[in-house]
């Protein structure tokens, strides 16, 4: 073998045997800090700094920020993160960037709205993105839509969602269904009704199959709710006219004079304790249902995507 | 005098073409428009925004790049490699030599800026399946986009006739730099009080203003660019371009080449 063709195999070993090795104390350094990469920081926070920073190109900064908070979130979601400080800040740098950048309020709004683990359980900071998606887009329908969505379901401001919904209903080419929402909200806000109008249209407007399948897990979960809210009160009939709990769900069913026994939307039928809840048989099937579920149970942290 | 410009801009365009450098430069352009492609699928609703704005940023980029690596070496290459006294010897003008090189290398950056955007629109494709009307509107872009390079190979080719290659990269990128940023400074002229707000809005009129060539979001947005834009555009570009020339033809023509 001539020198040159030794030196050539030797360096390929090298290369490779070299490449391994330093992977693999790479994967061991991770396993050694695992929480290390959870905690991103956030290097420049100033919008203004960063746009000028960008040489013109905002859009594909602003793009850049839009992926970096969709995996910041998608990341600490998955780990059930107990916080999401860079969020909003992200996502406001990403507005700022590109103000007309309607899927970072959209599903932006929708990661810091709800409560947790569903998401950052910032609703102020969910309606100030809003706000300024709107004082940008003041002719997007959907954005007075989420906003007045997140007045509604987690702020349960009845009155402030109602305003939205009005001022939605008055945007060229708006959806017709801003103005019955706003009409709803005046008489029947807090009820079912209005919640499963609220997901039905959600279901009905949207294009992206994530929100449209979000949609139906809430439909399903206000349907759990609101079976097992009458259960319960016939539970209470039932304790009021005999005195004692019903022995079990085919008593209550007799007494009460129900078709069959009532089943969740899974088809499984509800179950009754002998303590007299009303329950439902799986509660992982139901992640956003409120009622039926076991005395302590916490919910599997599952995506809360707004309309 | 048409024909000896046309030589020399013919031979600038044959020799950068040759460049490898050039080559590097595009493929990787064009493997940064398909990488859009990635990004967009790890993000939420927005492969198309991020395939128009990282393909047409690209673009711009690496054409600025290329503009201000192979404006710079024009003429100082010619001197060193001393070219320069063979053509300068025919009955060929030093202004004449001066604009053939200028119109070479806005060939090669129309020519290259044409293969780019064939990337982007097949990565456009591939996230779209189809093409829409707007998407005529990213031509638009792409003709702003040249309109900047002209700028920035003249200003290579100003900095390039007086001064080593080194220190013109540095003037251009600097000046490119420094055009993005002119806004601000005619804001800050605005704000100035007397000798400073005369100084600053001279350099804000003196210095290129390449934000308003940046149209490249509104468009990922499909949001129309104004027809009294496109011409403006045009005529500041060529007026620019002009000036930056006449001074370039000015130096050398002054330039002791002996």
């Amino acid at each position: 073998m001539k020198q040159r063709q030794k030196t050539t195999m030797l360096a390929s070993a090298c290369l490779i045997v070299s490449l391994a090795a330093s992977s693999f104390v790479l994967h061991r350094t991770d396993q050694l800090r695992p929480q290390a990469t959870l905690d991103e920081v956030l290097f420049l926070s100033s919008p203004k700094v960063i746009k000028r920073a960008s040489l013109g190109y905002d859009g594909l900064m602003a793009c850049i920020y839009w992926t970096r908070a969709v995996q910041y979130f998608g990341y600490r979601h998955h780990y059930d993160a107990a916080s999401y400080n860079l969020l909003a800040p992200l996502l406001e740098i990403a507005t700022h960037l590109d103000p007309h950048l309607v899927v970072a309020y959209e599903f932006g709004t929708s990661f810091l709205a709800p409560k947790p683990p569903n998401g950052a359980g910032q609703p102020e900071r969910a309606i100030e993105l809003m706000e300024y998606g709107i004082q940008n887009n003041p002719d997007n329908w959907r954005l007075y839509y989420d906003l007045g969505f997140v007045y509604y379901m987690e702020l349960q401001d009845y009155k402030r969602a109602a305003e939205t919904f009005e001022r939605g209903s008055h945007v060229p080419n708006t959806h017709p269904f801003l103005k019955i929402l706003a009409a709803q909200m005046a008489q029947h806000a807090g009820e079912y009704e209005t919640a499963r109008m609220l997901w039905s249209a959600t279901y009905q407007t949207t294009q992206d199959e994530l929100i449209k399948q979000n949609a139906v897990e809430h439909l399903r979960a206000l349907r759990v709710d609101e079976d097992v809210k009458h259960l319960q009160e016939a539970v209470t009939r039932f304790g009021e006219r005999t005195g004692r709990l019903p022995a079990s769900m085919a008593e209550l069913v007799a007494a009460e004079g129900l078709a069959g026994t009532p089943v969740d939307p899974d088809g499984h039928p509800y179950k009754l304790t002998p303590e007299g809840r009303v329950e439902v048989r799986v509660p992982d099937d139901f992640p956003f249902a409120t009622k039926g579920l076991p005395p302590g149970y916490k919910p599997q942290a599952k995506f809360h995507a707004m309309p | 005098m048409r024909s000896r410009i046309a030589h020399i801009a013919s031979n600038t365009f044959r020799e950068a073409v040759r460049d490898r450098v050039l080559y590097n430069l595009i493929a990787f352009a064009l493997l940064l428009s398909g990488a859009a492609i990635l990004v967009g699928q790890i993000s939420i609703e927005i492969e198309k925004l991020v395939v128009i704005n990282l393909g047409l940023t690209a673009v711009s980029l690496f054409g600025v790049v290329i503009a201000i690596f192979i404006g710079i070496g024009l003429v100082s290459k010619e001197i060193e490699k001393r070219t320069l006294y063979t053509v300068l010897s025919r009955p060929v003008r030093r202004w004449e030599f001066i604009v053939g090189k200028f119109f070479g290398l806005a060939g090669t950056l129309v020519v290259n800026t044409f293969f780019m955007a064939i990337g982007v629109f097949a990565a456009l494709f591939y996230v779209s399946h189809k093409f829409v009307r707007a998407d005529a509107l990213i031509l638009v872009a792409l003709y702003f986009i040249v309109l900047e390079f002209l700028i920035i190979c003249s200003l290579a080719l100003l900095f390039s006739s007086f001064s080593s290659p080194l220190l013109s990269a540095v003037f251009a990128f600097s000046l490119f730099v420094i055009g993005s940023f002119a806004e601000d400074l005619r804001n800050f002229a605005n704000m100035a009080h007397g000798v400073s707000r005369w100084l600053a809005t001279g350099v804000a009129y003196l210095v290129p203003n390449f934000s308003a060539f940046n149209v490249i979001t509104s468009i990922a947005h499909e949001q129309p660019v104004a027809g009294q834009l496109v011409l403006q555009n045009t005529l500041y570009a060529l007026f620019y371009a002009t000036m930056a020339l006449s001074g370039a033809v000015l130096i050398f023509e002054h330039r002791d080449l002996k």
